[in-house]
Formats: C-alpha cells, sequence, structure tokens
C-alpha cells in the first residue's frame, strides 16, 4: 500500500500548460475522484502517475520515494483505460495474466490469480474469449480485472464506465465501491459524470484548465461549491442561477426575488450593491402557503417524478424558471398558481463577473493544495 | 448484395471477365509459349494447336541450350539461385534494420526524426540510373563489385525505405493506449515491442516484406551493372537468350515462367494473411 503525492506538476503541450503547477496528495488507501470537463487535464494526469508522461516540473512521489525519474514497468502501478486498451491477439485470460508474467509468477499462480479476479469481476465464463468477441462490458470488466490481478498498491482508473451502457454503469457503480475497498488500494478515479463522482470518491478533485479548482469530500463540494461553474456541475437537477443584488436593511442582507424580499443567513456583507448570483439548490425550495413569511409567488408548469423525488419547474413573476424538488410521495401543489420559500442557510452567493464564491463558510478552496 | 438485379450481374461479371483476360493472356501466352519450339512460336498466323514440347524446360535445367550455330552454355539455374538469394537475404536485412526503425519512427519524435525518415524515402526518389554510376565507382574502390554483399548492400536501397514506411504506418495505428497498458503492467519497453508492437504489426509486415521481395526479385539494373555472370539474377539471366543466332523465344518463355513462379507463390500463399491484416483494424475498443 502506498500514498500517492504530485509536487508542484506541470505539463505543457506546444507551449499550453495542460497540467499547470498541480500539487495534490492522495493518503494510503484513498479513493480520490478527478472530475472536471474533457481537456481539464485528468487523463493526463493520470497518465504523469502511470509513467507513461513525462512531467515538465515537479515531482511524482508514490509511497513518499519520489518516482519522477522512474519508468512506468518499476512504478507497480494497475491503470484501466477509458478505451478498455485490451491485447487483441490475446484471450482474456492473457489479457489479465499479463501483470503476474510481469512479476515472473509460476503458472499456477498465474492461474489461481486470474481466476480469483476474474470470479470478482464475473467473467470467468469469457476467459477465453479474445477481446474482439467480449461485448462492451465485459470488455470493460477485463479491462479492471487486468488492473488488479497485479495487486497494484496504486489503482488509476481512467473514466472506466465511460464505454459502457447506462445500466451496467449503474451496476458498476453500486458495486465499484466495494471492490476498491476490498483491494486496500489507493485509488485515482477519474470521470465526468458526477453521480460516479459522489459515489466512489472519499475525496473529489474538480478539475478544470490543468488545475484543481476545489479539493473536498463529496459533502463539501456539493453544499459548499468553491465558484459558480463547480456549483452547476454537481447536483441533478441543477441548481438554480438567478440575477441579484444584494442590499441592506436592518434584519441583515437580502435579496430581491419576484418582489420579495428574501433575507440570507450567511456573511454575505461583503456582497452588498455588487452584480450577484444567487445560487438555489432545487431542495432548498419549499412550496409554502402564500401567507408564509417571504413567500415568492409562481405558476407552477410541469412536474417531472425522479425517483426518490418530484422536480417541478415553477416559473416566477418575471419570467424566470426554477426547479424545485420535494421527496417524492409528497403533497405538492395544485396547478396554477403556488408560493414558495426559499431556505436562507443554503442560499449560496457567487460574484457574476468572476464566477468566485462570496462569503464561502469553510470552502477548502485549493491551489496549494497538501491537505494530507 | 440482393438488391443487385440479374443484369446487373451479368454486367459485372462480363466486366470481370475482361479485365481478367487483359490482364492473364500474356501470361497464358507465355505459359503456353514454354511448351513449344522456336519455329511453332513464330508461325503466321500463330495457333494454339501444337505439339508441346518439354525441351526449353530441359535446356534450362541442364544448362546446355541448342541453337542453329550449336550448343551454348547458360547459367538459368545459377540465376535463379541467386535470385532467390539475393532477394531473400535483402528482404532479411531490410526487415531486421528496418522494423525496429520503423517503429522508433512510428512512437519516438527525436530531434531530425522526420528529416531521416524523408530522407529514407528519398532514396526511392532518385532513377537508379543516376546513382548507378557513382556507385560502381564506389564499389570497385571498396572492392564490393560483383559480390553478394555489395549487391544485398544495393538492395536495401529498393527494400529497406519500403518496409520503414509501410510498416511505420502499422506501428501508428496501433494505439498508444494498448502498449501503455503493457508497459505498466510491469513489462519492459523492449517486452512491449515484442509482445505487443511486433504481433499487431504482423500483417503490415509480412505485406511490406512480400512487397520488397517483389521488387527485390524484379530489379534489373543494378544486378546488371554490379554484377558479372556468376552473380546475376534471372533478370539480367534472361539476356542470355538473346543469341548470336536469333531470340530464344521458347526459351525465354520457360524462364519467364519458372522466374515468376516463387513470388506468384509467395503472393498467393500470403494474399490470405493480407486480406486477415487489413481487417483486423478493429484493434480499438
Amino acid at each position: 500500500m502506498a500514498s500517492l503525492e504530485l509536487k508542484h506538476v506541470t505539463k505543457r503541450y506546444k507551449g499550453r500548460a495542460v497540467l499547470d503547477d498541480l500539487t495534490l496528495s492522495v493518503s494510503d488507501g484513498e479513493t480520490i475522484v478527478l472530475f472536471g470537463p474533457s481537456g481539464a487535464g485528468k487523463t493526463v494526469l493520470l497518465r504523469l502517475i502511470a509513467g507513461v508522461v513525462e512531467p515538465d516540473e515537479g515531482n511524482v512521489l508514490i509511497g513518499g520515494e519520489d518516482v519522477t525519474d522512474v519508468d512506468a514497468e518499476e512504478r507497480g502501478i494497475g491503470m484501466a483505460f477509458q478505451n478498455f486498451a485490451l491485447f487483441p491477439h490475446m484471450s482474456a485470460f492473457d489479457n489479465i495474466a499479463t501483470p503476474l508474467q510481469a512479476k515472473r509468477a509460476s503458472p499456477g499462480a498465474i492461474k489461481a490469480g486470474v481466476e480469483s479476479v476474474a470470479k470478482l469481476l464475473k467473467i470467468s465464463h469469457v476467459l477465453t474469449h479474445r477481446p474482439r468477441a467480449l461485448s462492451n462490458g465485459q470488455k470493460q470488466r477485463t479491462a479492471l480485472a487486468r488492473a488488479l490481478a497485479g495487486s497494484p498498491p496504486v489503482l488509476l482508473l481512467d473514466d472506466p464506465l465511460r464505454n459502457v451502457d447506462a445500466k451496467l454503469r449503474f451496476e458498476m457503480r453500486l458495486e465499484l465501491p466495494r471492490l476498491l475497498d476490498d483491494q486496500g488500494a489507493t485509488v485515482v478515479y477519474v470521470t465526468q459524470d458526477y453521480k460516479e463522482a459522489m459515489a466512489l470518491g472519499d475525496r473529489i478533485a474538480v478539475m478544470s484548465q490543468g488545475r484543481i479548482r476545489q479539493l473536498g469530500t463529496p459533502e463539501q463540494i456539493y453544499l459548499d461549491p468553491a465558484d459558480i461553474e463547480i456549483a452547476r456541475l454537481f447536483g441533478d437537477p441543477t441548481i438554480n442561477l438567478l440575477d441579484v443584488k444584494p442590499a441592506k436593511d436592518a434584519r441583515g442582507v437580502y435579496v430581491g426575488l419576484s418582489n420579495v424580499q428574501v433575507h440570507l443567513a450567511g456573511p454575505f456583507e461583503q456582497a452588498i450593491g455588487r452584480d450577484c448570483v444567487i445560487g438555489l439548490r432545487p431542495e432548498a425550495l419549499t412550496f409554502v402557503r402564500a401567507d408564509a413569511p417571504a413567500a415568492i409567488p409562481v405558476t407552477v408548469e410541469a412536474e417531472t417524478p425522479l425517483n426518490e423525488k418530484t422536480v417541478t419547474l415553477v416559473r416566477t413573476v418575471r419570467g424566470r424558471e426554477i426547479l424545485v424538488s420535494r421527496p417524492a410521495g409528497t403533497p405538492g401543489p395544485v396547478a396554477g398558481n403556488a408560493h414558495i420559500a426559499v431556505n436562507p442557510k443554503s442560499a449560496l452567493l457567487f460574484d457574476r463577473a468572476s464566477g468566485a464564491r462570496i462569503g464561502a463558510s469553510k470552502v477548502v478552496a485549493l491551489k496549494s493544495g497538501a491537505a494530507a | 448484395m440482393e438488391h443487385t438485379s440479374v443484369l446487373e450481374r451479368v454486367l459485372r461479371g462480363a466486366a470481370l471477365t475482361l479485365v481478367v483476360i487483359f490482364f492473364m493472356f500474356p501470361l497464358f501466352w507465355i505459359f503456353l509459349m514454354s511448351f513449344q519450339t522456336n519455329e511453332t512460336i513464330l508461325r503466321i498466323p500463330p495457333s494454339l494447336v501444337f505439339t508441346p514440347t518439354l525441351e526449353n524446360y530441359q535446356a534450362l535445367i541442364t544448362g546446355k541450350l541448342q541453337t542453329a550455330a550449336g550448343s551454348l552454355d547458360i547459367a538459368f539455374m545459377r540465376n535463379l539461385w541467386n535470385s532467390v538469394f539475393l532477394s531473400v537475404t535483402s528482404v532479411a536485412v531490410s526487415l531486421l534494420l528496418g522494423v525496429p526503425a520503423a517503429y522508433a519512427f512510428a512512437r519516438h519524435k527525436f530531434r531530425g526524426s522526420e528529416d531521416i525518415a524523408f530522407t529514407l524515402l528519398s532514396f526511392r526518389f532518385a532513377p537508379p540510373l543516376l546513382v548507378l554510376l557513382p556507385l560502381t565507382i564506389y564499389f570497385q574502390q571498396l572492392g564490393l563489385a560483383n559480390t553478394y554483399f555489395g549487391l544485398i548492400w544495393v538492395y536495401q536501397l529498393i527494400c529497406l525505405p519500403l518496409i520503414l514506411w509501410i510498416v511505420r504506418g502499422y506501428f501508428e495505428d496501433i494505439p498508444a493506449d494498448i502498449e501503455y497498458a503493457y508497459r505498466i503492467g510491469g513489462h519492459s519497453w523492449f517486452a512491449t515491442f515484442r509482445k505487443i508492437a511486433l504481433p499487431l504489426a504482423g500483417p503490415g509486415i509480412a505485406a511490406a516484406g512480400l512487397l520488397a521481395f517483389i521488387f527485390a526479385w524484379n530489379n534489373f539494373v543494378f544486378a546488371l551493372v554490379l554484377a558479372s555472370a556468376d552473380k546475376q539474377p534471372v533478370t539480367v539471366g534472361a539476356l542470355a537468350f538473346v543469341t548470336a543466332s536469333g531470340i530464344q523465344y521458347g526459351q525465354i518463355a520457360a524462364a519467364i515462367v519458372l522466374s515468376i513462379t516463387p513470388t506468384l507463390a509467395l503472393a498467393l500463399y500470403a494474399q490470405r494473411y493480407l486480406v486477415e491484416g487489413l481487417s483486423l483494424g478493429a484493434v480499438k475498443g
């Protein structure tokens, strides 16, 4: 088992920094998810850890040892690729066996190793097949099995569920956390799917443009996003974002929503008089009676059941559309006119120009990193 | 295919037949000629009816050519052996040098790599006659003229660029991730080259080798100038049939049949693998 550390890593392609002075440390046995849009540098970062891409600057440490100049085959890493990268001329068995062969294990040990990992991933019945004869799901499991076979202390998973269908992705999302826990390895997991990130990560590193924009537990990322972009990326249905200009009266800072003064709870003094965006999670909004304090009049447009919750699309008197969610099965508004209220504690304020969070209480906005 | 009409199929068949006749007729005619004497070949009008004779083949294999002017020694079998030896050795050397080089050019972008690769390709731009004179002078000074070693060296001009560029393309088509996956699994770069890159580019290497073999086999001008009788391949050796007493068409035809047999056999044998190689493209995913 091993911890993993990246120190001020920079990688440029044709003058453009793909990774920009990035520092990150992952403790032993932790699962960290790299989340971000494509082109954010997630995959390059993974390859850099694997040793197939060299950093222009900075160091990579595995288990406290500097491996920046160590070849990929000496690093003892397991990696699953997004496009599976199976060896097309070998059977699934031989594919999975390659890390064990590299360790010069005896034929018996190889057979036992491959069979146990194949059983774990439920592909025992297709071990003799060539990759071409495997379904996408089986390919993906074979690729995972190959990554796991050598029991590597560090496991890199590059969006392994990207190319499999929705049903399988859902199954694997439930199955993977337990599988990774059993391995006890330090895991770096790349994904573009926030649900995967929330389900798998002990911590999530949100990346964009070669930097880590925020590093924190899934709860921190969701409840305390560092900026408007992260708030938008996490959450389904997406967060409601409304342009506001906060003001202050005797009761504190408030924003005007449909001519109703909504007082906010939080250190928002610096936002007064600035052009801001207020972020309201659909679950931070509730339907209330018309005579409730700070009730905002809306018209109900549509209602969509979404598994465990029901999402209602409403329109304010000024024509802005807002999503409100409530637990499924609880009574909702009748069609037509209704009123909603804002939970003042869960309102998020962002600067409209920069997108930066205003008055964040405990945000772990990481540039310096190293929050081991 | 089920939507093609009968007319379409008939027309397609007719067109294919025309093409086959156009290309195969000369070969067929030569095949017939090889079983005839000069007299029956040259009679007018030509006829498909004749009494087949094996004397052309007999003359070639025994090395005794009976002409009107008397008996003549020809070294056809020796030439055939030279062709086989020169082509096989040249292609082997080219593969040995070219395949690792192609891998290097495909996978590693080093300073000047494109320039070097292009220079190698440019060997094929120059007409052979252009380099022949300086080459001859060098070879005479170096003592390489009329040696197998020298000829094989010159044949690299033909084979090496061909193999290098074709195989490079095949290596580049292998997704780098597949090789990375093998290395991350704990294997050295050389093991990756042997166990992953070589097998996956195998059909391409075979195709390039076959092409290079055909080019080497068909070479005429290098061997004509740089080799004397005992080192000459069949292409040059065929000149011996233009004798003082006339051109021996029958023997020429037999010689042609014998000399295309190895390449034809090789091409037919390798065809399966070539087609397989071209359809193996589904390396990804």
